[in-house]
């Protein structure tokens, strides 16, 4: 502990006397500050004897942590550490707050300014945390570990500052009396329990539903659909002898990787009243050409299309991780193959299902484009946040409340998965060595599975080949002539002098993979870190802890982006304008998806591993990296490779975020829908498409499969 | 060391901190067609020497970034899209005078900075019109509409697309113009009659044209620049100009409040109502109407002798109050009853 703890200091109280501690033009990495290291670039140390006293309260913490360590011992140093680490903190966020950019936020401090904190101010928070953490786990917490309540306060101080803080700034706003007259209830409760959100009107089949009650239908059904349709894949892949298992995983990533609305405009194109589908139909049997693909129908199958793979991913590890021991034991024990899938595989897949279900749920709930091309009159809750910010009337009131609407069917669906999954133990994969055979799938259910996810897979297939068809032609549905213009428009090179890219998406294209690229394993960690503690570690408060991870994946990404502008535009904290603002949006809005299938794969692993490593002598940390990690292949590859897509394919988060320096892929082919010209959005969308296909190849190449057992075999006879 | 990990994620949080160097560039937020937008800047570059940054979004998107940031603008000029948010943001103190001479343009640009005190000036209107997809029409028999009255015909019931007012600056412009025609009570009574015939009130503004275009809505209300636009890529479409006559929007360019780039601000509002500048539109498919009188417009584009045009009072419909009340009577009147047919 000790160890730990001085050389944090030693972190701290170097950031504090030689990194300068405000932003600095030109960025930390570019020598430049080093010319102007006693201007503006000067460490705390030189402000606070240089006119801004404000900024000894950091010392405070980090003296107070230097005088326990020397003059301390044992449990009374422990909570000395805590006490200075926690004192220097609160001073630090403190100054941070009062003294903004342009004012001060008190009259006492009238006058007063200053910019945003830069790495000076990062390096001496991150040693007071960790002086804090150390100092807990001196107490005894958290088994003694420093790892364990390190990673607990680092986790713990990110989503507080990357989540609550800017939320905090919107839901206020849920509480605002009208007039400016203060915040209260009295327009709160009258507004958030209104029929207009909440009416059950089209159930009745008397009018319009709300849009709370939309979206919980919508959400109900998409997750049922989606975790279905995912257990079949899944099934397809672990339990069965299908030729081409590579081929068909490929299809169930295509729609993953597809940016948002170009699942909507194929299928307008097909089904859509002048569809070629509804077209045929009309022509060949004389069904009336109708608009049924605008509402609940046609926003479902597009969530469909879109979220099955995200089942897919969390499940199969999970179906892949059930011993076949236990199977074996079934079968030696006179049960049918039927049975014991029904009685011991599905049951030991439960925290599979379970997640694959809560993530569809809360995926539809937050699922923007899709409603926004298809919904028609069919109103959901993140299409109506989204107007009521940037619509002819703006109201951050409405906002607000139909944000914590949303918030609070999260939070119910998560409490309802916790209560599904109670606390039974689904611990299959041990130490101990098993040598079984994965049971086969009883025919029957075999075809049901063939039968639902294989017309699926074709018809996914269609869809894809019309996207790349529909990037090739001149005027997609009226004009087929084969044309490469729009690709010469967006990705057009010329080589002269040098080599020139001149096509209009190349800017926003490298922007986006760079920050996908930076953004995806920095989610992955943090994702897996918190799903570690989650499952692995005992501490207090860990339920809160857990739901707090979640609450970002919840939130309408519109509701984040204006919360981010809100609160990272000014210091403390100013980030707006930045690549850095989209990297860390990405991070804490996809950390849940690595969180949720890094939980469902780790509670599988035995508890005994850890123990047989703890005993052996490793600590903690080492545990992690070379037994625990080893065997979460399949999670951390589902955790990379969703939170690299998703940083590609993305769009309400990013809306208000990127700037005229940092463009978002997504944001230029919105731009394009929005004029109509869908054939350079195709373009750009199916360069997108095959640039993530080979990215996610690649990962796979590289992270490859665990090895559970000798060998993955399967019943077959 | 033990906290590795967690160290590896500061730094490389730091680290990136490194890529957010800021340059002295201009940075403009831009509402027009993205085709537009690229071309804009690109020119400006060529022709000033001044380096731009350019990131397009809806004009809603940009009010909402302009409050939240207010204070501490990260955008110096906003080219582009509707004026009555232009109008909003000058009211609101979002954006300031620039100071450029305006004498040389249109009346109704000159009007669009009097009204702001030279916050937002004009640079180019948008006419409100009528599109039908040819095909459509014939295939069901129907006739072709000539006049605002014509959408109320029972004939068209669940065929005529509009966009919703709440949301869209469009469908604000339709309702400002009819209330402006016929009087309010009027206007309302016809809207609940077209209302009844609407098969869908999207969101976006440009989205009914772009349905009638693909077959998928029969009739659509929206600018016609836009139309003009879908027409000469190749849809079986119609534009109409209304009979009774047609509103219309005045696109802007502002300078936001606090921007520390005031003179290349300047430089890129004075490009922008250039003749040079306005005539290039026409390589990327603009057909509304600049706001220099010397610069080149497309003969298939509309123009406002040959239209009826009302007297557009922005004054009075772009002022919240009115806009307000009148949205919310919409609400009660229009979207409550009927509409919104599902086939």
């Amino acid at each position: 502990m000790q160890r730990t703890a001085k050389l944090w200091l030693l972190v701290g109280l170097a950031a504090y006397a030689l990194l300068p501690w405000y932003m600095i033009p030109g960025g930390i990495w570019s020598p430049d500050w080093l010319a102007t290291w006693t201007t503006d670039a000067r460490p705390a140390l030189f402000w606070a004897l240089g006119g801004r006293p404000w900024l000894l309260a950091p010392l405070v913490g980090l003296l107070g942590a230097g005088a326990a360590l020397v003059l301390l011992r044992g449990l009374a140093q422990a909570r000395a550490l805590v006490a200075s680490g926690a004192l220097g903190l609160v001073l630090m966020a403190a100054q941070g707050l009062a003294i903004l950019g342009n004012r001060a936020r008190f009259d006492a401090l009238e006058g007063l300014t200053q910019p945003g904190m830069g790495a000076g101010a990062l390096l001496v928070a991150a040693g007071l945390l960790f002086i804090l953490t150390t100092g807990i786990s001196g107490l005894g917490r958290g088994r003694g570990d420093a790892f364990i309540t390190g990673l607990v306060g680092a986790i713990v101080a990110l989503v507080g500052i990357f989540v609550f803080y800017p939320m905090s700034f919107i839901l206020i706003r849920a509480f605002e009396l009208r007039g400016g007259a203060g915040l209260g209830l009295s327009e709160f409760l009258p507004r958030f329990l209104s029929p207009e959100i909440w009416s059950i009107a089209c159930l009745l089949g008397t009018g319009y539903c709300g849009a709370a009650m939309n979206s919980l239908l919508l959400g109900l059904a998409t997750a049922t659909g989606t975790t279905v349709m995912g257990l079949a894949f899944a099934l397809i892949f672990t339990r069965t002898a299908f030729p081409a298992k590579r081929f068909l995983r490929v299809l169930t990533i295509l729609p993953i990787i597809t940016p948002p609305f170009v699942i909507g405009l194929v299928l307008i194109l097909l089904f859509g009243r002048s569809g070629t589908i509804t077209e045929f139909f009309a022509d060949a049997f004389g069904w009336e050409k109708t608009r049924w693909l605008y509402g609940f129908w046609g926003v479902w199958l597009a969530q469909m299309l879109s979220f099955t793979p995200i089942a897919f991913l969390v499940l199969i590890g999970v179906v892949e991780g059930v011993n076949p021991s236990v199977e074996e034991a079934s079968q030696t024990l006179d049960a049918n193959r039927w049975q014991t899938f029904r009685f011991v595989s599905l049951p030991l897949m439960r925290p599979g299902l379970a997640n694959a279900f809560l993530l569809g749920f809360i995926e539809s709930l937050a699922d923007f484009g899709n409603p926004l091309v298809l919904g028609g009159n069919f109103n959901v809750l993140s299409t109506e946040i989204y107007f009521a910010i940037v619509g002819t009337v703006a109201d951050p009131a409405k906002a607000a409340i139909l944000s914590l609407t949303l918030l609070s069917m999260t939070l119910g669906a998560f409490l309802a998965q916790r209560l599904w999954l109670g606390k039974k133990n689904y611990a299959t994969v041990t130490g101990k060595g098993d040598s079984g055979q994965h049971a086969g799938l009883n025919p029957a259910l075999r075809w049901g599975c063939y039968a639902l996810a294989l017309p699926w897979a074709v018809f996914t297939l269609v869809l894809y080949a019309l996207i790349m068809f529909g990037s090739f032609v001149k005027l997609w549905g009226y004009d087929h002539t084969l044309t490469l213009e729009h690709y010469k428009r967006a990705f057009g090179i010329i080589v002269r002098n040098g080599v020139h890219l001149t096509g209009a998406a190349w800017d926003s294209f490298l922007t986006t993979l760079t920050i996908a690229a930076i953004a995806a394993p920095l989610t992955a960690a943090v994702g897996l870190a918190t799903a570690y503690l989650l499952v692995r570690q005992k501490f207090a408060g860990k339920d809160a802890f857990e739901f707090s991870t979640m609450l970002s994946f919840a939130i309408p990404g519109t509701v984040i982006g204006v919360a981010y502008v809100m609160a990272f535009n000014f210091p403390p904290i100013e980030l707006t304008g930045t690549g850095l603002i989209l990297i860390i949006v990405f991070i804490f809005r996809n950390m849940p998806v690595g969180v949720r299938g890094g939980i469902a794969a780790m509670s599988q692993l035995d508890r005994s591993l850890d123990e047989a490593s703890i005993t052996l002598g490793a600590n903690s940390a080492t545990t992690l990296r070379r037994v625990i990690l080893p065997l979460m292949g399949p999670a951390i590859l589902a955790a990379l490779t969703y939170s690299f897509v998703r940083a590609i394919t993305s769009v309400s988060a990013v809306i208000f975020l990127v700037s005229a320096r940092y463009n978002m892929a997504t944001s230029f082919i919105v731009g394009r829908v929005e004029n109509g010209e869908f054939g350079i959005a195709i373009a750009y969308a199916a360069v997108l498409i095959v640039t993530m296909l080979l990215a996610i190849l690649a990962l796979q190449l590289l992270i490859g499969r665990r090895k559970l057992r000798r060998a993955d075999r399967l019943q077959t006879s | 060391m033990k906290l590795s990990s967690i160290s590896a994620l500061a730094l490389s949080t730091a680290l990136l901190a490194a890529g957010a160097a800021q340059a002295e560039t201009l940075s403009v937020v831009c509402s027009n067609e993205q085709s537009w937008c690229d071309l804009m800047a690109q020119n400006f570059k060529i022709d000033t020497g001044i380096d731009v940054a350019m990131v397009r979004k809806s004009t809603g998107e940009v009010l909402a970034q302009i409050r939240a940031e207010a204070g501490n603008p990260k955008v110096d000029v906003w080219w582009g899209g509707t004026g009555d948010p232009h109008l909003i943001a000058a009211n609101e103190g979002l954006s300031t005078p620039s100071g450029v001479d305006t004498s040389g343009l249109l009346g109704w640009a000159q009007n669009m900075a009097d009204m702001s005190e030279g916050r937002a000036i004009g640079v180019h209107v948008g006419l409100l019109g009528m599109m039908y997809n040819t095909e459509v029409l014939a295939e069901k028999g129907l006739p072709a509409p000539a006049c605002w009255r014509d959408l109320a015909k029972p004939e068209y019931k669940g065929e005529v697309t509009v966009s919703n007012p709440q949301s869209s600056g469009t469908a604000y412009t339709q309702l400002a113009t009819l209330v402006q025609l016929f009087g309010e009570d009027e206007a309302f009574a016809l809207l609940a009659d077209i209302g009844a015939n609407v098969n869908q009130h999207t969101k976006s503004g440009s989205a009914p044209g772009k349905m009638a275009a693909r077959g998928e809505t029969t009739i659509a209300v929206g600018f016609m620049h836009d139309m003009v636009n879908l027409k000469k890529q190749g849809f079986p479409v119609e534009i109409v100009s209304p009979c009774e006559g047609t509103g219309y929007e005045v696109g802007a360019v502002s300078v936001i409040n606090g921007t520390p780039h005031m003179e290349a601000a300047k430089a890129w509002v004075e490009y922008v109502i250039s003749p040079e500048a306005q005539s290039r539109g026409l390589e990327v498919g603009v057909f509304n109407i600049p706001s220099h009188p010397e610069s080149a417009t497309d003969p298939d584009a509309p123009d406002m002798t040959s239209v009826k045009l009302i007297d557009y009072d922005f004054a009075t419909y772009g002022a919240s109050e009115t806009r307000e009340r009148l949205l919310e009577r919409w609400g009660a009147d229009v979207k409550a009853k009927g509409g919104n047919f599902e086939e």
